[in-house]
């Protein structure tokens, strides 16, 4: 991690502690987590103690403490992705990611999560990475799919 | 400092301007039952034990006491059915999370509550917040906060803070309705700063 790209992120918001929140988010954004030591330099510049940013940090799902892969990958297992066969689309992500869904693999790739409905059902069943949704997704698709992200 | 007039349990009461109902009764000697509420802390009007029965404008309402601030004419129940029923369901309720505290026997026994009455599910801090604020607002030092949320939500030492201030001051301690607090800063001592502060073997 480096500090500079941080002290950046806490110097665009002119170190208010106000800004906690819109710090922590860009960092996270950067970073697609919220490393201990960028905690603690945020806690140092923006003079918030360390138990309020801890507080902050867990409590908003937008926010991970533990480090997460460079893609987000969710699968849709709403009612109708579950009945055009969403299990075995997970079934199938989770055997060519290694991965289950909370977890993130060892090279920080990925991490999987599911969803109970993203707003396309008729596109089902769906799988959405980093935002960009892939519909009527097959089990032989989804090796193509995973191949194109780096 | 203006004065306002209220009714408290029939009588009446004079207090301060923007003062809570709480302080307002316990000032004129009437005592409401609290948990989270300590003189010296900002209030959090968590527990909901302070609960009672205001009557505005002829409507009765449940409000939480330890927030609720006075206004002129406002009539005070402290205790009535609904509000005892209430404070009961609540202890019942804190009562399967630390079923151990003796504050909480003495409430149970006040408003009849079954401590059996829901599945236990010993977490035994009751999320009363005294340490977090006292820490916080009294001494200072912010060495133990909140985490997480909803079902979740614990308490959490930071423990390079906690490593160099809790030993010689604990004075959270003694606010913890339950021993939650004690085994929680044992726990984190054992598991991340052994050595520093205390530990289990030095007992
Ligand atoms: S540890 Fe004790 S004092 Fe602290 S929040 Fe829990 S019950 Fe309250
Ligand atoms: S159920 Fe999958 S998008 Fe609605
Ligand atoms: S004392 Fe009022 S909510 Fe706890």
């Amino acid at each position: 991690m480096d500090t500079a790209s941080i002290d950046q992120i806490i110097d665009r918001h002119q170190g208010e502690a106000s800004s906690l929140i819109q710090v922590l988010l860009e960092i996270q954004r950067e970073y697609h987590w919220l490393p201990q030591a960028a905690l603690r330099e945020v806690g140092r510049k923006l003079k918030v103690p360390m138990a309020r940013i801890q507080h902050v940090a867990t409590f908003y799902k937008a926010f991970s403490v533990v480090p997460k892969g460079r893609h987000r990958v969710h699968v849709c297992v709403g009612t109708a992705c579950h009945v055009r066969g969403a299990m075995r689309v997970l079934e199938s992500v989770q055997d060519l990611s290694g991965i289950a869904p909370g977890e993130t693999d060892l090279e920080h790739k990925f991490s999987l999560e599911t969803v109970n409905c993203l707003g396309c059902c008729a596109l089902g069943p769906v799988i959405e990475i980093d935002g960009k949704v892939h519909g009527n997704v097959t089990k032989a698709g989804i090796a193509g799919i995973l191949g194109r992200y780096e | 400092m203006s004065k306002v007039r209220l009714k408290i349990d029939g009588r009446d009461v004079e207090a301060e301007k923007g003062m809570t109902v709480l302080d307002a009764a316990r000032r004129a000697g009437i005592s409401i039952p609290a948990l989270c509420h300590h003189e010296k802390l900002e209030p959090l009007g968590g527990c909901r034990l302070c609960m009672v029965e205001v009557e505005v404008r002829g409507s009765a309402r449940l409000v939480v006491s330890c927030v609720y601030t006075v206004a002129e004419g406002l009539t005070v129940r402290t205790r009535s059915e609904k509000v005892d029923r209430i404070r009961k369901g609540i202890v019942e309720l804190l009562l399967a999370h630390a079923p151990d505290s003796p504050q909480l026997a003495g409430f149970a026994r006040e408003y009849g509550a079954d401590r059996n009455r829901f599945e236990p599910e010993p977490s035994f801090c009751i999320l009363c917040g005294l340490c977090v604020r006292y820490c916080a607002e009294v001494v200072g030092k912010h060495a133990v906060g909140f985490i997480d949320r909803g079902i979740r939500k614990e308490i959490s030492f930071v423990p390079e803070i906690a490593a160099k201030e809790c030993d010689a001051c604990k004075a959270c301690f003694p606010l913890c309705p339950t021993s939650y607090l004690q085994a929680a800063f044992v726990l984190t001592g054992s598991l991340v700063f052994p050595g520093g502060g205390e530990s289990v073997r030095d007992r």
